[in-house]
C-alpha cells in the first residue's frame, strides 16, 4: 500500500452563525468569526489517496485525473467564494474547517477511479488544520 | 462525524541535558554540546491533535477558544521563556524534548475535557520533532 498526497490552495470567506442561537450566544460561541460580513483565509488542501502500485504504470493513482477532479469538484466550487452564501453544503451548515474537510471528502470520495481516498487535510492557517478520514 | 483538529503553538525555553546518574565524561559523550553547563535554548513548536464528533450546532470538534486558553494557561505560561532545568517537572528527569513532549501530553490529557487528545508533536528545531500518543 502506498499513499500519495496532492496539495492545492484556495481562498474563501466565511462566517460562523447558528440561526438557532441568540445573537449573544452566537457571539459567545463564535467570537470574531461571527461577524456577518465574513472574513477570509488562504486554505491549503491536502488530499491523500492510497492503493497498490499498478505494475504497468508504476502509479498509485493517475495524478492527472486526481488533479482534474480536485479542480472541478473542489476548487471551482470553493475558490474565491463566500462559503456561507455560494456553496450548497454551507447554506444550512456552518463552514468550519471541520465541515469543509467533510464536504471535500464527500465531493471526492466517489470520484476517484483507482486509488481510495485516505485523508482530507484542510489548513485554515499554517497553525490550524483538520484531518478527516471518513469516520462516522 | 469524527474529525481531528490540530493546532500549533510556539514557545521558547532553555535547557541543559545532563543526567546525575552519569559521570561528567559519560554526560559529555551522551549529550555532546547539549551538556554545556550554561544551557542553550530553542524555539519549540507544540502541535496538539484532538479528535471528536463534529458538533451539529457549532460545526466544531471543540471550541478553539477553549483549547487556546487552556494551552496558554497550562502549557505556554508554564514553559515559555523558562529554563526547563529549574522547573519542578524536571527536578528528577532530564529535560529532553522526549520528556517535555510527555509532560505536555500529560498536562493536556489530564486537564482538557472538551475533546480527546490524540497526539502531541513537539518540534525542537525545524529538523527534530517528537511525537507522543500516550
Amino acid at each position: 500500500m502506498v499513499y500519495l498526497t496532492r496539495k492545492a490552495e484556495f481562498s474563501a470567506s466565511h462566517y460562523y452563525h447558528n440561526p438557532d442561537f441568540t445573537p449573544e450566544e452566537n457571539l459567545r460561541v463564535f467570537g470574531k468569526c461571527n461577524n456577518p460580513n465574513g472574513h477570509g483565509h488562504n486554505y491549503t488542501l491536502e488530499v491523500t489517496v492510497k492503493g497498490e502500485v499498478d505494475p504497468r504504470s508504476g502509479f498509485v493513482v493517475d495524478l492527472k485525473q486526481l488533479k482534474e477532479v480536485m479542480h472541478r469538484d473542489v476548487l471551482e466550487a470553493l475558490d474565491h467564494r463566500f462559503l456561507n452564501k455560494e456553496v450548497p453544503e454551507f447554506i444550512h451548515r456552518i463552514p468550519t474547517t471541520e465541515n469543509i474537510a467533510i464536504a471535500i471528502w464527500q465531493r471526492l470520495v466517489s470520484k476517484l477511479e483507482t486509488a481510495k481516498l485516505h485523508r482530507i487535510r484542510v489548513y485554515e492557517t499554517p497553525d490550524l488544520f483538520v484531518d478527516f478520514y471518513g469516520e462516522p | 462525524m469524527k474529525a481531528h483538529l490540530s493546532r500549533r503553538y510556539l514557545f521558547s525555553a532553555s535547557h541543559r541535558l545532563h543526567s546525575e546518574a552519569m559521570s561528567p565524561q559519560e554526560n559529555l559523550a551522551t549529550y555532546g554540546k547539549c551538556n554545556n553547563p550554561y544551557g542553550h535554548g530553542h524555539n519549540y513548536v507544540v502541535e496538539l491533535t484532538v479528535s471528536g464528533q463534529v458538533d451539529e450546532k457549532t460545526g466544531m470538534v471543540c471550541n478553539l477558544a477553549d483549547l487556546d486558553s487552556f494551552v496558554e494557561r497550562e502549557v505556554l505560561a508554564r514553559f515559555d521563556h523558562e529554563n526547563l532545568n529549574t522547573l519542578q517537572e524536571f527536578a528528577q528527569e532530564v529535560p529532553t524534548t522526549e520528556n517535555l513532549c510527555i509532560q505536555i501530553y500529560e498536562i493536556v490529557h489530564r486537564g482538557f475535557a472538551h475533546a480527546h487528545l490524540e497526539r502531541v508533536r513537539l518540534e525542537e528545531t525545524m529538523m527534530n520533532s517528537f511525537e507522543y500518543t500516550g
